[in-house]
């Protein structure tokens, strides 16, 4: 359905681009991935690639991105999200190709995929959530949980002598030769969505040359999840998991 | 004129593959199938350009057919039992999406990491559904090197037909022997239109979206009626293969490699005065049902002969209803 933007005579400021389609997103208020989904698709639309996108939606919260991004995507079986990147990449060299994972979804169940994607070098961008729970099936324990962290399955916190300690997966990809570009970014305030987008255009433009994986953590949060307003989530953000997940680039390319 | 060659069973499905304009193929080494996928790392890329990749997993590689299935292109892998287990829920993800491809099963013997010898253990997997919920994969049983090629030709041209998994359902020896074999045409399967893949949506459609998720009851409900559909429908791509059967007192049922030494009984049998015959199931799925039907009212009992414990015997003896007694011999490892 076409929407027509009353201004009024005001200026325009900002716009629903149209590679989001025309749907309210499902998720809870506050979650950090409307706005990564936003951001993916503004870089889509910017850069003119809407026909030449091809995205992999995960199991987890975001399974229905496709309902939101108004692009060609496959939806992956849990954790294989980028081995069904890999097998669209490979037969469609031309096209950019994402996969778009939790943490759950990248880090415990799809660690083998996720691993091994970036050490071949997949020309693919790989878009990882960590807000350190299993968001969808009810806030249980996730492979990047904080030490003491209470969740569903960790009722007493998590403790690393039980369980180990929450598992910086995007410091691992940091070191396969395969990995472009790798950093870890955040959507909690303005100026972080901005560095984010400017990660996620990079990202597309590496890919068109063909080098190898580009990686985008961002360390988001899950209100529900966590059990907490949507406003005390930026302090636990601040204040518990940029401490242990900093934000920034952990690899750039040379040139 | 044809050409004829002496070849593996595995070579030839790989070769046929390759002539078959096979887009993709994904795999990972495991015996007695590793020939398929060292044929093709030789030979498939620098002849078409076909992308030939050795995943990390059999995991890997069932989830990268989906990606490069769901745009559109022809791809395939294989394995053997055990890899093909861990492929099932890829398997039943690319039956819900109603992905065509093609998975070899060039099968051992199990359970377990069981042996690299020949069984056809694994007939309720491929027939069954193999992963969680209703589906069926389109399955060929070939019994002869010849076959394995063939069956490539027509497990493709099946499962773009039906958008349906297709499974050729061989085993070690079939893989292993030297036969001699006509192979398919370069260029003779023609490519398929398929308006639904993930090519980068272009303005003149919607996006399109490959997946298996259906979470309104409704949309699930209607998605398996539609696929139960599609499994009646395939009846008619029943095949199968009658060897003395017209005067048959006693018959014989057996698929793949057991039905050549089905056939070779026969002879003996026939030899002896016993008027034997036999009927190979050429598609497991659909299975020839209306055929053992009409046969067990002619015939004074079957055998079904096997290389497992009793798996195809089930289904004979839901086709004949009781009509005819249904006996069983089975060899499990040797």
């Amino acid at each position: 359905m076409e929407t027509e933007v009353m201004t009024n005579g005001l200026e325009l400021v900002y716009e629903k681009p149209d590679t989001l389609k025309d749907v309210p997103f499902h998720y809870c208020p506050g979650c950090g991935h409307s706005v990564v989904h936003r951001v993916l698709m503004e870089a889509v639309k910017e850069l003119g690639i809407q026909e030449e996108t091809i995205g992999v939606a995960p199991v987890g919260c975001s399974v229905f991105a496709y309902h939101y991004m108004n692009i060609d995507m496959q939806e992956a079986a849990h954790g294989r999200a980028s081995a069904v990147a890999t097998g669209i990449k490979r037969v469609l060299p031309h096209r950019y190709v994402f996969s778009y994972q939790g943490d759950g979804d990248l880090a415990a169940i799809g660690t083998a995929e996720t691993i091994h994607t970036v050490n071949r070098g997949e020309n693919i961008l790989m878009v990882f959530i960590n807000n350190g729970i299993y968001g969808m099936t009810g806030g249980q324990m996730a492979p990047t949980s904080l030490v003491g962290q209470i969740t569903s399955t960790s009722p007493y916190g998590r403790k690393p002598a039980e369980v180990g300690y929450p598992l910086k997966i995007t410091d691992l990809i940091a070191q396969l030769p395969g990995a472009l570009f790798v950093t870890r970014q955040a959507v909690h305030t303005p100026n972080a969505v901005r560095k984010l987008k400017k990660a996620v255009l990079k990202s597309f433009e590496y890919q068109k040359q063909k080098r190898g994986t580009c990686f985008i953590e961002v360390v988001s949060n899950c209100p529900s999840g966590w059990k907490m307003l949507p406003k005390d989530t930026i302090a636990y953000l601040e204040e518990q998991m940029f401490p242990y997940y900093p934000l920034g680039d952990l690899k750039v390319p040379k040139d | 004129m044809k050409q004829i060659k002496l070849m593996k069973g595995n070579e030839a499905l790989a070769e046929a593959a390759i002539r078959c304009g096979c887009d993709a193929y994904f795999g990972y080494p495991i015996t007695p199938q590793s020939e398929v996928l060292e044929y093709l790392s030789a030979n498939a890329h620098k002849r078409t350009g076909m992308v030939v990749l050795q995943a990390e997993s059999e995991v890997a590689s069932i989830n990268m057919v989906y990606g490069a299935a769901g745009t559109g292109k022809r791809i395939m892998t294989s394995s053997s039992s055990p890899g093909i287990s861990l492929m099932q829920e890829g398997l039943s993800y690319i039956a819900s999406a109603q992905l065509p491809c093609l998975v070899v099963n060039v099968t051992r013997g199990g359970p377990g990491l069981g042996t690299i010898q020949p069984s056809q253990g694994d007939y309720f997997q491929a027939v069954k559904g193999g992963g969680h919920g209703d589906y069926h994969l389109i399955v060929l049983a070939p019994s002869s090197v010849q076959e394995m090629a063939d069956h490539v030709f027509e497990g493709f041209r099946l499962a773009e037909k039906y958008r349906n998994p297709a499974m050729i359902l061989s085993d070690g020896a079939l893989g292993q022997m030297m036969e001699k074999v006509v192979l398919p045409k370069e260029g003779s399967l023609p490519k398929t239109e398929k308006p639904w893949a993930t090519t980068g949506k272009t303005k003149d459609r919607n996006a399109n979206v490959i997946t298996s998720l259906f979470i309104q009851p409704e949309k699930m409900e209607q998605i398996n009626i539609n696929l139960q559909a599609k499994y009646a429908e395939l009846q008619k791509e029943v095949r199968f293969e009658k060897f003395s059967c017209d005067d048959a007192e006693v018959l014989l049922v057996a698929f793949g490699l057991s039905a050549r030494v089905c056939q070779k009984a026969v002879d003996l049998a026939r030899e002896k005065g016993i008027k034997a015959g036999l009927l190979r199931p050429i598609t497991l799925f659909p299975f020839p049902t209306v055929e053992l039907r009409k046969l067990s009212e002619k015939v004074d009992f079957m055998l079904v002969v096997e290389m497992n414990a009793g798996q195809m015997v089930e289904d004979v003896k839901l086709s004949t209803m009781g009509r005819c007694p249904v006996h069983f011999k089975g060899r499990m490892g040797e």
